[in-house]
C-alpha cells in the first residue's frame, strides 16, 4: 500500500508537469501585465483581439490552414487507395508499406530539410511544393494507422466480398459499402495528420522560411518581440488542438463501438 | 485476372511515384551529397566530422540529452502508469486522450511555455526570488538543464502511450498465480512482470531516444544556434548565409540518419519480442 502511494506521487507529478506549462500559456495571454509579480496583476482580452486584428496573423493562419489540410488532402486522394489496394489485395506486399512507415517515421524534419534542400533546390522547383510533397510523405504513419485500424475491424474483405457477391460491382462495392464503413478512422487518422503538420517548424523554416510564413513561424519572430501576443497565439493553437483531439477521440470511440456492436 | 491486377496497380503508382519524389530521392541525394565536393568523390565531410571537436561535442551534448531525459521520462511514467492501473478503463482512456493532448505541444508553443514559467522574468523564477532560494532563481532555461525539462516534457506523454499497452499485457491471473505461490508483489515484479516488459522497455527507450535526437524546434526557440546540439548543427549549417557548407550538413544528417534506423530498428525487435512474450 505504501509502494502504491509512492506511484501516486509520480502520476501526481506527470499531470502536473504536463498542464502547468499549459495553464501558464494560456494564463499569460490575458494577463494585463506579469513581469515583476509572481500572478498577474490583471486580466484582459486585449492581446487576443490584437491578435485577431494582426492581418499577418489571419495570412499565416490561413497558410498553415491551406498547406497542412492541402498535405492531409493529397494523402487522403493519394495515399489512402493505395494502402487499401495493398491491404485487400496484395497482403502480402503489406510489409513493404510496415517498412515505409517506420522509415518516414524515423527520419525526423531536419534530415529531410537537408535531402529535399540538395535535391531540388537549384533546379527551379518552387520549394513550398516540395514541402508540400514531405508533408503529404510524413503522415504516411497516422495516415497508415487510420486506415489499417478501420480496414481490419471491419472486416474490409469479407464486407467487399459480400458485396460482390450480392451483385454489387467493384466500384459500386468501394465506394457504397467499404467506405462509408471505414470514414469515421480515417477521418481522425486525417485530423491527427493535419494536427501534427500544423505544428511542424523545421521543414518550413530550413526549407523555405519566412517567404511561406506559417503560424510557427509567425510565433518565433512574435517570440523575440512580444510575450503576450506569443501567448496568445499559443492560445489560439491550443484550443484548436483541443478541439482537434476532442473530434479524434469520439470518431475512435464510435469507429471502436461499431466494430464491437 | 491479369487485366484487373494491372488496374488495381494504376491505384498503387501515385504512391510510389510520391514516395520516390519526396522521401527516396532526397534522402539519395544527400546520401550522395555527404560524398562529394566540387569535382569528385571524397571522403573529406566525414574525414571532418570526426575530426571536428565542435561538432563531436555537438554529437555528445545530443546523446547525453536524448538518453537523460528518455530515461527520466520512462521512470517517471513506469510508476505513473502503476499508479493509473487503480482506475476503470474509461478513466484511464480519458487520460491517455488528455496526454495525447499534449503531445501535440511540442516545439515553438512549448519553448514559449517554458519560458513564461522559467525565463528570466517567469513565474517559477520570480517565486524563487521571492522565496530567497539563489540556487534555483539563478537556473537559466538556456542552458543544458533547461532543455532537459523541455525534452522531459515531449517524451512523456510519448513514453505513456508506449507503455500503456505494455503494462496493460500484464494479466491479473499471473499476479493471483504468483501471490498464490506465495510471491509477494516486489517479488512479481522483480521475478516476472519486468523481465516480460523488459524488452518493451527497451523499445520504448530507443523510440524516446530517437525522437529527442531529432528534435530542432524547441531548442532552436531557446537558444537559437548557440546551443551546441547534432540537429541545431545540421540545421545552422544548411541554413547560414555566409558559411553554408551543405555537404558537410549532409555528412552530418547521414550520421544521425543511420542513429535513428539503429535506433528504429531496435525498438521494431524489441516490441516484437514484447508481444510474444505476452
Amino acid at each position: 500500500m505504501r509502494k502504491k502511494g509512492f506511484a501516486d506521487l509520480f502520476f501526481v507529478f506527470l499531470l502536473l508537469y504536463l498542464f502547468l506549462p499549459i495553464l501558464a500559456t494560456m494564463l499569460y495571454a490575458f494577463a494585463t501585465n506579469w513581469n515583476k509579480t509572481v500572478l498577474p496583476e490583471g486580466l484582459t482580452f486585449k492581446w487576443i483581439a490584437t491578435l485577431f486584428q494582426d492581418s499577418s496573423f489571419i495570412e499565416a493562419f490561413g497558410r498553415s490552414v491551406l498547406l497542412s489540410g492541402g498535405a492531409v488532402l493529397l494523402a487522403l486522394l493519394f495515399i489512402v487507395p493505395a494502402i487499401f489496394v495493398i491491404v485487400l489485395y496484395f497482403p502480402k506486399y503489406e510489409k513493404w508499406i510496415q517498412a515505409a512507415v517506420v522509415m518516414v517515421y524515423a527520419f525526423p524534419g531536419v534530415i529531410l530539410a537537408v535531402g529535399l534542400i540538395r535535391a531540388y533546390a537549384h533546379i527551379g522547383v518552387p520549394m513550398i511544393l516540395a514541402v508540400l510533397g514531405v508533408y503529404v510523405i510524413s503522415i504516411l504513419p497516422y495516415i497508415y494507422q487510420g486506415t489499417r485500424n478501420s480496414l481490419r475491424s471491419v472486416n474490409g474483405k469479407q464486407l467487399l466480398d459480400a458485396a460482390e457477391l450480392l451483385g454489387a460491382s467493384k466500384a459500386q462495392a468501394f465506394t457504397k459499402v467499404l467506405l462509408p464503413a471505414v470514414y469515421p478512422g480515417l477521418f481522425a487518422g486525417a485530423l491527427l495528420s493535419f494536427s501534427v503538420l500544423f505544428g511542424e517548424f523545421v521543414l518550413i523554416n530550413l526549407v523555405v522560411g519566412s517567404r511561406f510564413e506559417t503560424v510557427q513561424i509567425y510565433l518565433m519572430k512574435k517570440l523575440s518581440t512580444s510575450g503576450h501576443i506569443a501567448s496568445s497565439v499559443v492560445f489560439v493553437y491550443l484550443v484548436l488542438m483541443g478541439i482537434l483531439t476532442f473530434i479524434i477521440s469520439m470518431l475512435t470511440k464510435r469507429s471502436k463501438g461499431a466494430a464491437k456492436a | 485476372m491479369l487485366t484487373s491486377k494491372k488496374q488495381l496497380f494504376v491505384w498503387i503508382l501515385p504512391f510510389l511515384v510520391l514516395v520516390t519524389l519526396f522521401f527516396i530521392v532526397p534522402l539519395l541525394y544527400m546520401v550522395i551529397s555527404s560524398f562529394s565536393n566540387g569535382d569528385g568523390f571524397t571522403l573529406g565531410h566525414y574525414q571532418e566530422v570526426l575530426t571536428s571537436s565542435y561538432i563531436l561535442q555537438g554529437f555528445k551534448n545530443s546523446i547525453t540529452l536524448s538518453a537523460v531525459s528518455a530515461i527520466i521520462a520512462l521512470i517517471v511514467t513506469l510508476f505513473a502508469v502503476y499508479a493509473m492501473m487503480r482506475f476503470s478503463e474509461p478513466v484511464r482512456e480519458r487520460i491517455l486522450m488528455v496526454s495525447n493532448l499534449t503531445s501535440n505541444f511540442s516545439g515553438i508553443p512549448l519553448a514559449f511555455a517554458f519560458i513564461v514559467l522559467l525565463g528570466n522574468s517567469g513565474l517559477f523564477t520570480l517565486l524563487f526570488e521571492k522565496w530567497g532560494i539563489d540556487s534555483l532563481s539563478s537556473f537559466s532555461l538556456y542552458s543544458w538543464g533547461g532543455l532537459l525539462l523541455v525534452y522531459i516534457y515531449f517524451q512523456l506523454p510519448l513514453s505513456l502511450m508506449l507503455l500503456y499497452p505494455i503494462y496493460y499485457g500484464i494479466q491479473q491471473q499471473w499476479k493471483d498465480a504468483a501471490a498464490l505461490l506465495g510471491a509477494s508483489t516486489f517479488q512479481f515484479w522483480r521475478k516476472i512482470g519486468v523481465p516480460i516488459m523488459l524488452p518493451g522497455i527497451v523499445g520504448t527507450f530507443s523510440v524516446l531516444f530517437a525522437n529527442a535526437m531529432g528534435a530542432y524546434a524547441s531548442a532552436y526557440a531557446l537558444t537559437g544556434s548557440n546551443y551546441n546540439l547534432v540537429a541545431i548543427r545540421i540545421g545552422a549549417l544548411l541554413s547560414g548565409d555566409i558559411f553554408a557548407q551543405p555537404e558537410l550538413a549532409s555528412a552530418i544528417a547521414v550520421i544521425l540518419g543511420v542513429t535513428m534506423i539503429i535506433a528504429m530498428l531496435l525498438s521494431e525487435w524489441s516490441i516484437k519480442k514484447t508481444r510474444r512474450n505476452l
